[in-house]
């Protein structure tokens, strides 16, 4: 039987000084972020108001809760909650419609290989930015000031924010086609406008397409939170109910909106899969 | 060199352009089909939506005032002309901002650590129990469908108003959120470690730390940051349920129409999400170089 030989411990340190011997920095670095991040952590626990009383009696309250809300129990109210699904539904549905349809031409200016100055495309895409940095929830706030309260407001709301964030998408999905395309209509004679209805657009938009459905499913979700500040759908009345501590009904609500995304979901993975394939998900 | 087109006979060509008619026909039927259901679609859920033109074509300028509204100050002059009276409560906003902030950061953190111990029991390849993974990962799903401002209603009323319970909001949605990207990562790794690990003899957890967690490190740092950017935006609005930050202090604004307090606060959260998203990408960028990101 052979032995290995005995390692050249020496002739290796004197090969390899940095990994035996690492510089104090690079030796501290990992635990002093580590303890920097555990100490925001701490700080921040303790100025939130964190407190072990407070959390053993929120959770006592919590199991409380949980064991009010079964059965699931819709009471009397079964037909206004279907209602309020179905607006829910609708409010998504129309808002991300809207939002592609408005984002479509405002991408192409945002995408470099249809403006390629920057002068124009900087503050398209700076506009897209701020568009998306307010949140949904604040879109519908201003819009109830605006139309009133109402599905309608929730159905602006998602069409404003899902712009900015389309608009984005888009553009990038236009960035990724092939050039190779629309060179040929050019070769053939085409204007700028038949270079993007017969080079880019049949590229770009199974990809859209395949976007829009995710927001769809997505929005579902969105258009649920949005009526907790009173623009219409299943959230309004799912606030209400939490509000008056019906918790049976709470519960019931809650399963609506998980039966309803899930059965969503399902629908659009379908629809995604026949329009663009199955390879590419976005 | 000369090059020739050679033509077909009339024959073939008529039958090869009767297919090519045909074809281009039943994709022109099924797109036509498709628009007429989506088309319906819509229609059904204008009534549902209550979709009223008028009401918005009435309304639409005072959208467009709203704007010209918001960018006025109570003297009727331009905010631009008189920064410290817009910004009148900027000591206090600022405040409201970093509590901001350090309820998504705390949120983020402690969602992120349960979802990385929770993660490897729902990864295909991981999981030390195929019941264990179904448990869990249904569970993650039940965390993430339900948005966290429900989550947000909820714990208000269980640990009463304050920032404790938007935190706990946000750690319940970062756990399944997170969870689901945790193990999906995991899923995908070479297996070749894991079993030269385990033909040392190591058990499961020496398994996970020396095989798993070399390959999936970075980019769970990846989606970490990512989630802490989304959190900020999530808890901006945390306010509105009474669970903390600066989203009470913008309803109010909004309700009692204080235009210019919207504006000022708004664009102090825009702001404070750009300087995040800034801040996140340098931060991937110096942790794994440019173009590492998943």
């Amino acid at each position: 039987m052979s032995r290995l030989p005995a390692p050249d411990t020496e002739g290796l340190y004197a090969r390899h000084p940095g990994v035996f011997d690492r510089p104090l920095s690079a030796r501290l670095a990992t635990p002093l972020m580590l303890l920097g991040a555990s100490a925001i952590f701490i700080f921040g626990l303790v100025h939130l108001g964190f407190s072990p009383a407070r959390m053993l009696a929120g959770l006592h309250q919590l199991g409380w809760i949980t064991m009010m809300m079964i059965p699931p129990d819709p009471g009397a109210s079964l037909p206004l909650y279907l209602k309020a699904l179905g607006e829910t539904l609708s409010i998504a549905l129309l808002g991300t419609t809207l939002a592609a349809l408005f984002a479509l031409p405002v991408s192409l200016l945002a995408a470099k290989n249809i403006v390629p100055s920057n002068i124009f495309r900087f503050p398209v895409r700076r506009f897209l930015d701020s568009i998306r940095g307010v949140d949904t929830l604040i879109w519908a706030l201003v819009w109830i000031n605006v139309v009133g309260l109402g599905p309608f407001a929730g159905v602006l709301a998602i069409a404003v924010s899902d712009f900015g964030a389309f608009g984005k998408l888009f553009s990038e999905a236009i960035e990724g086609a092939d050039h190779k395309q629309v060179e040929g209509i050019r070769a053939s004679g085409g204007n700028a406008l038949h270079e993007i209805r017969f080079g880019l657009m049949p590229q770009v938009l199974p990809v859209i397409a395949g976007q829009v459905l995710y927001f769809i499913e997505s929005n579902t979700r969105s258009a649920t939170i949005i009526g907790i500040v009173g623009a219409g759908g299943i959230g309004l009345q799912l606030a209400e109910q939490i509000r008056v501590l019906e918790w049976q009904k709470v519960s019931f609500l809650i399963l609506m909106i998980l039966v309803a995304v899930a059965a969503i979901d399902w629908i659009s993975s379908k629809l995604r899969f026949a329009i663009i394939g199955r390879r590419a998900i976005v | 060199m000369t090059l020739a087109v050679t033509i077909l006979p009339s024959q073939q060509l008529a039958a090869l352009n009767e297919a090519y008619r045909k074809a281009v026909a039943r994709k022109r039927l099924r797109l036509t089909l498709g628009a007429a259901v989506f088309f319906a679609a819509l229609l059904v859920a204008s009534v549902g939506a209550e979709v009223n033109l008028r009401t918005f074509f009435t309304y639409f300028g005072n959208f467009i005032s709203y704007f010209d509204r918001l960018l006025t100050l109570e003297n009727g002059s331009r905010v631009w002309t008189d920064i410290g009276e817009w910004f009148w409560g900027w000591p206090k906003w600022l405040w409201l901002l970093g509590e901001t902030i350090l309820i998504s950061y705390v949120g983020t953190l402690s969602g992120a650590v349960l979802a990385f111990g929770l993660n490897f029991l729902a990864a295909e390849n991981t999981a030390p129990a195929p019941w264990l993974r179904v448990v869990v990962k249904r569970l993650m799903e039940f965390c993430r469908t339900v948005p966290d401002i429900v989550f947000a209603l909820i714990f208000v009323i269980a640990f009463g108003l304050g920032p404790m319970a938007g935190v706990l909001a946000i750690t319940i949605h970062t756990i399944g959120a997170l969870g689901k990207q945790y193990s999906e990562m995991v899923e995908n790794i070479d297996m070749k470690p894991v079993e030269g690990v385990r033909c040392t003899g190591a058990g499961w957890i020496s398994c996970m730390r020396f095989a798993v967690l070399p390959q999936v490190a970075a980019g769970f740092a990846t989606y970490t940051l990512l989630r802490f950017e989304i959190n900020v935006r999530g808890a901006s609005v945390m306010g509105f349920v009474g669970a903390g930050g600066i989203g009470q202090e913008l309803l109010v604004a909004i309700r009692k129409f204080y235009y210019s307090d919207v504006s000022a606060i708004l664009l102090m959260i825009v702001l404070t999400v750009f300087v995040i998203d800034i801040g996140t990408g340098w931060i991937r960028g110096r942790l794994f170089g440019r173009g590492s990101h998943a």
